[in-house]
């Protein structure tokens, strides 16, 4: 006979998860393979010639570029005559600054690294992360995309997002060859909600790069790294070249920043036996090796294998707080849907949303689920005031405040409207005011019109073509009195000439000022230091809707 | 620890012997253990043992102006018989080329033999391909369609979630592969995203992708396929 107790559970959410039993041969191990090598160093001659147990002359690429690249020569004897339990201890002792640590830090190889993660259970590593974070104040990223790469909405989402709060606003496509659109759009929209955010599209690099050279983006996300050999060239790369694209983006001085996570290698069957956090640590080093000045990791888009595996969440913080310990801005993940429990989804935001980080979500999803076209984010549109309770309840700032529905709809109109206006003036395909319409007062693209494909397509090919920029999107708003967006667009483009927003985890507040790593540094050492919810933040995360009003009670 | 070869070959004949004997539907939920115990994989390295291609004709480079090549997985049709949702690749590969003949193009199918990646699947049959326009199919479904002249991680059209793909879409992207050929104004298939695919399918992506991966015999690049199975 059936058991009534069993029959329920079996049918739980979490039950259609996928889980599967650590297989250290093909990778499916978060922490610690046996397979794993020991931290080892040799130096000679200023050159590092052992790296983690093997010998120069067998170095893969990766091992040569982190020898030769990643680690602080000068301090590895040091660093790797302590113990990995008393840095581990180290990074939880509020007695010892941020700036020792990364000293510390800086002379260790990556099997060291992840032998120190490995001393930290779960809730030290989150109060490693409240002090390793690189800025002062947390942040949050959402993600703009919709089914029908329908620009007009992108546009109102962006506003809204950016009015909800998100200091960087990320887009990609359904169709590639939409790319140019949702950028400018994303550009635009992104604008009308609050001056100052920063915005990319995630697509193929050299596309993407183009984008950027054009102004058509302000920052790039998607240079993705990986920690086996093998993978690296299936993607046609190396960190050498990762290294090149990285300074391409530099040298027109955009901010960028880097991708990895764990279970990519096992997703794509080349893991070499080693494990999740062993893998993501040399891609971080690599990261740093490379001079970048972040990245964007927590397992990401492969969290589904790192999930399905005994503690592959606590690994996921783990690789967070390995970014942080390498002095690198760190985008925490969150992105990605995994799980159909509303409360291991939850529960696994937790790790990055209470200690903060520098971007909690590297793109929560601003449109409901169904609109996500990076396959659904670990929270939505529908989950805004869940989230705003949750910053309340807990007095945390996870970068997101509560709105007014007058401001949505105003700020997601504007932004329409100013789309349908750049579109007229390039010649690119009609918006009409209908669709326009339909958008300000929608959730997702259910809710909308349908535009002609084709025809869009061909204009964004023609766009291309015609070679339009960043200054002919700000020409198009100032002509079509949209004044004070045009000079909102034409001050992000600036940042490329001042360049300041190139620092660690840097972002804009509302009058276009850096706050990053370097001016705004955190410098939490326990009770009473670092950052505090308090004063005009605090009221404004407490003012969410739907509270009691008691003079009317 | 000791592992001897007699070892090895005992427990890789038992796993066999399970596999083989697993019904259609073979990755769906049926097969997920309900069990306490931990399964046993100590040195275990492989999902299927390796296919031999030996004797197989390499693939040709077309000159026919209206060929679309298909260029299929390394474990399709021969360790992989249906995508991840459980489609038949036999009926994957009939809609895909009916889709194309219904345009009055022309297709052909090759094996992959040195990618597992789709996009470089996609492109290398493109390349080969008398009209440049080329269809990569993984064996757990996922496809690209893509041109001969574009970046290899760009293309055409992508359908990344395999788990969503239809009979009727696969047969859409052989009827739109042909369009491109024919240089028509092309309205793309019409995106479908479903944010529990992650979480339910992920992992048994990574499984499949392995068993396609390890059949990988790079220098055979790629082989011809038509009716080859």
């Amino acid at each position: 006979m059936k058991s009534k107790r069993i029959e329920i559970l079996d049918n739980r959410p979490v039950n259609k998860d996928g889980f599967i039993d650590e297989w250290p041969e093909m990778g499916f191990v978060a922490m610690k393979s046996p397979f794993d090598p020991k931290p080892s160093i040799k130096i000679e001659n200023g050159i590092i010639t052992e790296l983690d147990g093997k010998e120069r002359k067998d170095f893969d690429f990766i091992d040569q570029f982190i020898a030769d690249y990643s680690i602080r020569v000068d301090r590895a004897e040091t660093s790797m005559g302590i113990s990995s339990l008393e840095i581990a201890r180290k990074i939880v002792d509020i007695n010892v600054s941020r700036k020792e640590i990364l000293e510390i830090v800086s002379g260790i190889t990556p099997a060291k690294m992840a032998e120190v993660i490995n001393e930290l259970n779960v809730v030290e590593m989150m109060m490693g992360m409240q002090k390793m974070r690189a800025r002062k104040v947390p942040g949050n990223q959402a993600h703009i995309t919709n089914l029908k790469d329908d620009p007009v909405q992108i546009a109102a989402d962006a506003a809204e997002g950016a009015l909800r709060g998100f200091s960087e606003e990320e887009t990609t496509t359904g169709v590639a060859r939409y790319a140019p659109f949702n950028a400018i759009a994303l550009l635009i929209g992104s604008q009308v909600g609050r001056r100052g955010v920063l915005t990319q599209c995630a697509v193929e690099e050299a596309i993407e790069l183009e984008l950027g050279i054009r102004g058509l983006t302000t920052y790039a996300e998607t240079l993705s790294v990986y920690g086996t050999e093998k993978v690296f060239i299936d993607g046609d790369d190396t960190p050498y070249s990762k290294a090149f694209l990285n300074s391409a983006y530099g040298s027109r001085g955009l901010k960028v920043r880097f991708t990895s996570g764990s279970g990519s290698e096992v997703l794509m069957g080349s893991s070499e036996k080693k494990s999740m956090l062993y893998l993501e640590c040399r891609c971080l080093y690599v990261t740093k090796g490379a001079g970048s000045q972040g990245i964007q990791n927590g397992s990401v888009s492969c969290i589904g294998v790192t999930a399905g595996v005994p503690a592959g969440i606590r690994e996921v913080i783990g690789e967070n707080l390995v970014a942080a310990l390498l002095g690198l801005e760190c985008a925490s993940s969150n992105d990605q849907s995994f799980s159909h429990s509303d409360m291991r989804r939850t529960a696994r935001t937790m790790l990055q949303f209470m200690p903060g980080t520098d971007f909690i979500f590297s793109g929560y999803a601003g449109e409901p689920n169904y609109d996500n076209m990076f396959a659904g984010s670990n929270f939505d549109a529908e989950d805004f005031d869940d989230y705003n309770v949750l910053q309340r309840d807990m007095q945390v700032d996870g970068g997101l405040r509560p709105v007014t529905e007058e401001e949505v709809i105003r700020v997601r109109r504007e932004a329409g409207k100013a789309v349908q206006a750049v579109f007229k003036y390039l010649g690119l395909t009609e918006v009409t005011d209908e669709q326009v319409e339909a958008v300000t007062y929608a959730h997702g693209s259910k809710d909308t019109l349908n535009r002609d494909v084709a025809s869009d397509l061909m204009a964004a090919d023609d766009l291309m073509k015609r070679k339009i920029t960043g200054i002919d999107v700000v020409k198009a708003l100032a002509e079509s009195g949209f004044e004070e967006l045009a000079e909102s667009i034409l001050n992000m483009l600036k940042q490329r000439v001042i360049g300041d927003y190139m620092h660690t985890a840097a972002i804009l507040d509302e009058n276009f000022q850096v706050m990053s790593g370097v001016n705004t540094p955190n410098d939490y050492m326990g009770p009473g230091t670092g950052y505090r919810v308090a004063g005009k933040r605090w009221e404004e995360i407490k003012a969410i809707p739907h509270r009691i009003n008691v003079n009317e009670f | 620890m000791q592992v001897n070869e007699q070892l090895v070959q005992a427990i890789t004949r038992e796993v066999l012997k399970q596999l083989q004997s697993q019904q259609p539907g073979q990755y769906g939920k049926e097969n997920q253990a309900n069990s306490p115990k931990k399964t046993n994989l100590n040195g275990k390295t492989r999902m299927r043992p390796k296919h031999s291609y030996e004797g197989y004709p390499q693939a040709k480079q077309g000159t026919n102006p209206k060929e679309v090549v298909i260029g299929v997985g390394a474990a399709f049709q021969t360790e992989i018989t249906q995508t991840i949702s459980g489609i038949p690749l036999d009926e994957v590969l009939k809609n895909v080329r009916a889709g194309i003949e219904e345009e009055g193009m022309v297709s052909r199918v090759v094996k992959v033999l040195d990618t597992s990646d789709v996009a470089f699947m996609a492109l290398e049959s493109a390349k080969l391909s008398g009209s440049g326009i080329g269809i990569g199919i993984q064996s757990k479904g996922t496809t690209v369609i893509h041109q001969k002249d574009l970046y290899p991680l760009t293309n055409l059209e992508l359908f990344p979630q395999a788990p969503l793909i239809t009979l009727d879409m696969y047969r859409k992207i052989g009827r739109n592969a042909a369009k491109y050929v024919k240089g028509e104004k092309v309205t793309p298939i019409e995106c479908i995203n479903d944010p529990t695919v992650r979480a339910k399918f992920q992992v048994k992506a990574a499984l499949m992708h392995i068993i396609e991966t390890e059949q990988l015999d790079p220098p055979k690049k790629m082989i011809e396929w038509e009716g080859r199975k």
